[in-house]
């Protein structure tokens, strides 16, 4: 039986979450939203690799999207943490706001 | 892969195994080692000594020299190339231990040590990885971990926002290459290597040339930022001058070093090599005619010259240290892509000298910038000071760390009796090897331009007149030895580099002979 949504919808619509992402990272000045594009897609990325498990029928890019969304909660705990550290220095976590180091 | 044996399967991953054991041991002890003066600097000791000691365990469950195997489910590869990048990383960690054990912002602490030797397992399985789950996962133990040790002195305004930006920046690079990856697999239908080139071999993806080079496209972005090539270099010099020292070291030689082995894999097993005789097979990938290699050498070849020079120039008129060593290091990382454009060499000969230097330029690199980096961690501890200036009449206030840091400079350099030289000579051979002869000759051109603020260095520690020479610096008796085996290793490198070469080069050839070309 073939599957009732194509496989390229899934994956135009993880291009679509994709390229979403990779703007937010380039446009937005808050470390936090730059943070959940990286997330968001990371995401697309598993979207994908679901998609595509799914239509080769085989069990490893199901296997691959556990293992990115473990890497993700590791990145997760990491990058607040140091959002937060940079937060008690500045009073901001504008990513304008760091230029300590130049040159 | 034939049937599962668990024991002629566990050489592949010894020096992770032990790893792990390590870790587990070394965050017990830190738990319940009971508080005193020299706690974490026992702590140091133990892993230092210990990864020294798991450096050898790739030589003890050394793989045949002319097979490249691969095991646990075509996870990893056990090769002798493997085996080398092994060795360096392990020694590394260990090094890099030894060296953060008087520095006053990470060393004192023993969490710091127990993140090294994570960092240091990431590494070695990154090194071997055969298969894109296992490739991104090392990746990430290796990148993570890190981002906390650059941060790692949260008191310091600089290093939480060197972390920061490391972490943003990673972060973004390692989305774009699962995105590449997640392609690669829609395509083939797989995730180990070489059943991707197979696949992309097959009927199945002709017509989908665009989708094959986007997905290499975004890979090759998230390899070249963590080897920090140009255009993709923007986040060393901060992280670099931002991070404790320690780290800076570690990031600029583990990191790397596991990052070029996965990165040379990866091109290898996934796009194939050209056929090496009239009569062989060449394993190329060939998508509606076009031969993916020539698009990936191509470009690797411009971020070559572009990391290269742009490097250089800009390392010209930097005054911190550490800085300056960033701009280096991006530099060292356009010569070292020569050796991956170089090849698309036609010969056995060219290939594997192609790979080979590769592996001898990074296992060079490794001892040649701890030895730069164990002094700049001893100056700055004694001074406070960071400025390639400061380090005026050095020669004066401690004879044997000039000379120390001088034996690191000239293999940067790439001067004999260094082992930069021959590291180079390899680089150099190869792109002549594989038809590059003008990708050569900038080489050799940026190398002359490199010459001058490295000298300048070594000029200004031996000749110019510091403002306290009378104050001799006092070198803490570990010091003394990272400084001593380092220079060491790299006098014998370069005076006979053969056996490591000789090793490469086996290996190197095995890979060629596992990939059927």
């Amino acid at each position: 039986m073939p599957p009732a949504v194509p496989t390229e919808f899934f994956v135009m619509l993880s291009m679509i979450l994709f390229a979403l992402g990779a703007m937010g990272v380039l446009l937005r000045k808050n470390a936090i939203l730059v943070f959940m594009s990286v997330e968001l897609m990371l995401n697309s990325a598993n979207l994908a690799l679901a998609a595509f498990a799914r239509q080769w029928n085989e069990m490893d890019g199901h296997i691959f999207v556990f293992f990115v969304m473990t890497v993700a909660a590791a990145e997760v705990a990491i990058g607040l943490a140091l959002i937060v550290a940079i937060f008690r220095h500045k009073q901001s976590i504008n990513i304008d706001d760091l230029h300590q180091l130049e040159g | 892969m034939g049937e599962f044996n668990v024991w002629t399967s566990l050489p592949a991953v010894a020096p992770e195994i032990g790893l792990t054991i390590l870790a587990a041991v070394v965050l017990l002890l830190d738990a319940y080692l009971p508080k005193e003066k020299n706690r974490a600097r026992n702590i140091a000791f133990v892993s230092a000594v210990s990864m020294a000691v798991l450096a050898l365990t790739p030589f003890i469950w050394a793989p045949a020299p002319n097979t490249s195997e691969l095991f646990w489910g075509g996870m990893v590869r056990h090769d002798a190339l493997g085996q080398l990048f092994d060795v360096m990383i392990l020694l590394a960690g260990a090094i890099t231990v030894m060296i953060a054990v008087d520095d006053s912002g990470v060393g004192r602490r023993g969490e710091f040590h127990l993140i090294v030797i994570i960092v240091t397992l990431g590494g070695c399985i990154l090194s071997s990885s055969a298969d894109l789950v296992m490739i991104f996962v090392a990746l990430e133990t290796v990148s993570i971990p890190l981002y906390v040790l650059a941060a790692f002195r949260r008191e310091d305004n600089k290093s939480s926002e060197s972390g920061l930006k490391y972490f943003l920046f990673g972060s973004f690079a390692s989305a774009i290459l699962l995105y590449g990856f997640s392609f690669l697999y829609g395509l083939t239908g797989s995730t180990q290597l070489t059943a991707i080139a197979a696949g992309l071999n097959s009927e199945i993806v002709s017509g989908n040339l665009v989708a094959v080079l986007a997905a290499l496209l975004m890979v090759i972005v998230g390899f070249g930022f963590k080897i920090s090539a140009v255009p993709f270099h923007f986040w060393t010099p901060d992280v670099y001058e931002g991070a404790p020292t320690p780290v800076t070291a570690f990031v600029s030689v583990a990191s790397k070093a596991g990052s070029f082995a996965v990165f040379m894999r990866f091109l290898i097993e996934a796009f194939g090599l050209p056929a090496v005789s009239a009569d062989a097979t060449s394993t190329l990938v060939v998508i509606d005619g076009q031969t993916i290699q020539t698009f990936w050498v191509n470009l690797l070849t411009v971020f070559s010259i572009l990391s290269m020079t742009v490097g250089n120039v800009l390392a010209l008129r930097q005054k911190n240290f550490k800085r300056l060593l960033a701009y280096s290091s991006i530099a060292q990382a356009g010569y070292t892509l020569m050796g991956l454009a170089a090849l698309q060499a036609q010969s056995a000969i060219g290939q594997d000298i192609a790979m080979a230097s590769i592996t001898f330029y990074m296992f060079m690199y490794t001892f040649t910038n701890l030895v730069i980096f164990a002094g700049i961690i001893l100056f700055v501890e004694a001074t406070g000071r960071e400025n390639i200036a400061d380090f005026a009449g050095l020669q004066r206030r401690s004879p044997w760390l000039a000379l120390a840091m001088t034996i690191g400079l000239l293999s940067l350099a790439g001067i004999p009796p260094a082992a930069g030289f021959f590291g180079k000579l390899f680089l150099f051979q190869a792109a002549v090897e594989a038809n590059l002869v003008g990708l050569a000759m900038i080489g050799v051109l940026n190398a002359i331009v490199a010459l001058y603020y490295y000298l300048i260095i070594i000029k200004i520690m031996y000749v110019d007149q510091g403002i306290d020479e009378d104050k001799p610096l006092a070198m803490p008796r570990s010091y003394a030895w990272v400084l001593g085996i380092t220079s060491v290793v790299i006098i014998i490198l370069g005076v006979i580099p053969t056996p490591i070469f000789d090793l490469a080069q086996q290996g190197a050839a095995a890979v060629r002979l596992a990939m059927g070309s």
